[in-house]
């Protein structure tokens, strides 16, 4: 039997057996919610029906009670945008990336991480559809046969490669996950007692027996999946800054944004998966599957991927200097020192200067401190689009239309709206869904579980 | 002589394999495991070939790559060649550059799902689908060798139990079928 060097950390406390496993992640869905969860639901439910207001009365009323103006053209929309799809990308890397590399922690992590993921994507994708003004024509950006010519989408436009990256991507991600489930969703079938949940999950579980054959295939699903989903879910935001880079907008365009938001996207993501595993592991007693060794390689991710952003904002700005164009300097000057100055100071220290602290090992344990710096990070990222998008635009090549940018009620209230979505859709998840990928829980317990390794520890001994 | 299928039960998947080992080794015929996650190393012990999974999602990547190719040509080259900023889509291979997300997505699109479809309706595993496992402990803790006495006929079904009992068995359960 494979065994595990003893000086790797545990990824299991405690002596668990197979059937405790199932018993804990079951166990909450069969019984009634603890209180946090319902207090939770209740402030999530209500944010996400004050959005879903905000998004009617944008729809009948047209885009213009958003802030927009003839100069920035274009705010919170796409920054929030840019900013959820961003978001979603730590869960595909948790789950098809670290896969590829046999990373174990993944296996505690990645069905809630996964989980997020999809119901980013879901708000990202909200908002290039509520800003088409005329939402009920949303089918146009597909290739579809019509009665103007035909007259076909434009396959030379990064907007249309979006639509085909975020759908691929949402799609993809979405079967990923379910294939990981059914196993899942069958030993809740089998477990549960009540008829009508029985029923349910037993449809849910698509009839999974997991004989040989079915888990040999299984694993070559996960597998292949794993392999053509790493380059898309890079393909995936490299689009997304192409909105920006192939426009000749002095701050946008700019060969250094592939690499720059996908290591951007992957840092956000990871700080958005710590929120919600910090709360899920204390709400729903999952601190023996969630330790304090996740976290903390986490957050080494987050310092990884944190530098590379750090690096990048700085090469940006000394190319911007280099490059001897007029324009792209005062691009850049305008960002550090014109009236969004503490914008760019905001992302600059969010994104930047924080997660320099993760550097000690203290902090990085620290689940307290790993929370608050989760928040700041997301805050960083939200800045770093706002600063990338509103400050190239406010200041355009003819200074009488020099401008700022406002936002009104609609934009606070259709961004909290998607925060709130976002959350209750992940609360009703975490819910009536197996919070773990209980089958590769099962698979690397005897492995990497606490008391396991302390017996092969003394086995050797003697 | 009534056919009898025998359920021997484990709680390790390492004693299931020993004694899929054991079994096989003394000639008798696997029918299949049962197992609450993938025990690695059984499939060449009881003689489950590779999944050819891997070369269906190549040729649906494929198919769905071909596909792009032809449609973005027919949409924007053929039928509508646009004129953007002085540069008109005239020739494919000129335009190809800026082609290659929309035919790389749509090949991933078509080797994710082609692979997916395919893996399900192989598993016989879809929506409404009725469990198919002998035992509901299998999705729990336990690891189960089924193994058929119709498959069987130079054994009896006491003598592989007595050849089970040899292994670290936690039960072994038979049913007439």
């Amino acid at each position: 039997m494979h065994s595990e060097a003893a000086i790797r950390e545990p990824l299991i406390l405690g002596h668990k057996t197979y059937h405790d496993i199932t018993n804990d992640i079951v166990g909450p869905i069969e019984n009634k919610a603890p209180r946090g969860w319902y207090i939770l639901f209740t402030i999530s439910a209500l944010i996400a029906l004050y959005g879903v207001g905000c998004i009617l009365y944008l729809i009948s009323k047209g885009i213009g009670t958003w802030g927009l103006n003839k100069t920035v053209d274009w705010a919170w929309d796409i920054t929030n945008f840019v900013w959820w799809v961003g978001i979603g990308h730590a869960g595909t890397l948790i789950s098809a990336v670290l896969l590829l590399f046999r990373q174990k922690w993944r296996m505690a992590i990645n069905r809630s991480a996964e989980a997020m993921t999809i119901f980013a994507v879901i708000m990202a994708g909200t908002f290039p559809m509520i800003h088409m003004g005329r939402i009920w024509m949303a089918y146009w950006v597909f290739p579809l046969p019509n009665q103007f010519g035909s007259l076909w989408v434009n396959f030379n436009s990064p907007l249309l490669w979006d639509v085909f990256a975020i759908s691929t991507y949402f799609s993809v991600s979405l079967v990923f996950w379910y294939i990981g489930l059914i196993p899942d969703f069958a030993t809740i079938r089998d477990k549960v007692t009540r008829p009508g949940m029985k029923k349910v999950y037993g449809i849910l579980s698509f009839g999974w027996t997991g004989n040989a054959k079915a888990w040999t295939r299984f694993e070559e699903v996960s597998l292949v999946l794993a392999g053509i989903a790493t380059p898309l879910v890079f393909s995936v935001h490299s689009v997304v800054s192409m909105d920006f880079a192939t426009s000749v907008i002095p701050g946008w365009h700019t060969t250094i944004f592939p690499p720059y938001f996908v290591s951007g996207a992957v840092f956000s993501g990871f700080a958005m998966v710590q929120t919600l595993l910090l709360v899920l592991r204390k709400v729903m007693h999952m601190e023996a599957y969630i330790t304090k060794k996740h976290v903390e390689y986490m957050n080494i991710v987050i310092i990884v991927t944190g530098s590379i952003v750090g690096v990048a904002y700085i090469t940006e700005l000394f190319i911007s200097w280099y490059s001897g164009v007029e324009y792209e300097s005062y691009a850049f000057i305008n960002r550090a020192t014109g009236p969004y100055w503490w914008a760019y100071a905001t992302m600059m220290t969010c994104n930047v200067v924080s997660p320099q602290l993760f550097w000690s090992k203290k902090l990085r344990t620290n689940l307290a401190f790993t929370f608050f710096m989760s928040i700041v990070v997301n805050t960083g990222m939200w800045f770093e689009r706002f600063v990338i998008i509103v400050t190239s635009l406010h200041r355009d090549y003819l200074p009488s239309s020099w401008t700022m940018f406002h936002p009104t009620w609609v934009d606070v209230g259709v961004f909290l709206g998607t925060i709130g979505i976002f959350f209750t859709l992940y609360l009703l998840f975490a819910r009536f869904f197996p919070v773990l990928a209980l089958n590769e829980v099962k698979s690397i317990l005897k492995v990497s579980g606490e008391s396991y390794k302390k017996e092969a520890a003394n086995h050797q001994h003697h | 002589m009534a056919n009898k299928v025998i359920y021997a039960v484990y709680e390790d998947p390492e004693q299931l394999k020993d004694g899929a080992r054991k079994l096989v080794s003394s000639g008798v015929r696997v029918k299949d495991v049962f197992s609450p996650f993938p025990v690695h190393g059984i499939d060449p012990i009881i003689g489950i070939k590779r999944t050819r999974l891997g070369i269906v999602s190549f040729m649906f990547g494929f198919f769905g790559m071909c596909l792009a190719v032809i449609g973005i040509w027919y949409f924007n080259i053929f039928d509508w060649p646009m004129n953007i900023g002085g540069k008109p889509s005239q020739a494919m291979y000129k335009n190809l550059p800026a082609f290659i997300p929309v035919i790389f997505e749509f090949t991933v699109l078509c080797a994710a799902h082609g692979m997916v479809i395919t893996y399900l309706i192989r598993n016989k595993t879809l929506p409404g689908m009725p469990a198919r496992n002998p035992d509901p402990r299998t999705t729990d803790d336990k690891f189960i060798i089924e193994v058929r006495t119709a498959e069987n006929h130079g054994h009896s079904a006491e003598a592989i139990s007595d050849l089970l009992r040899t292994t670290p068995v936690f039960e072994i359960n038979e049913r007439q079928y």
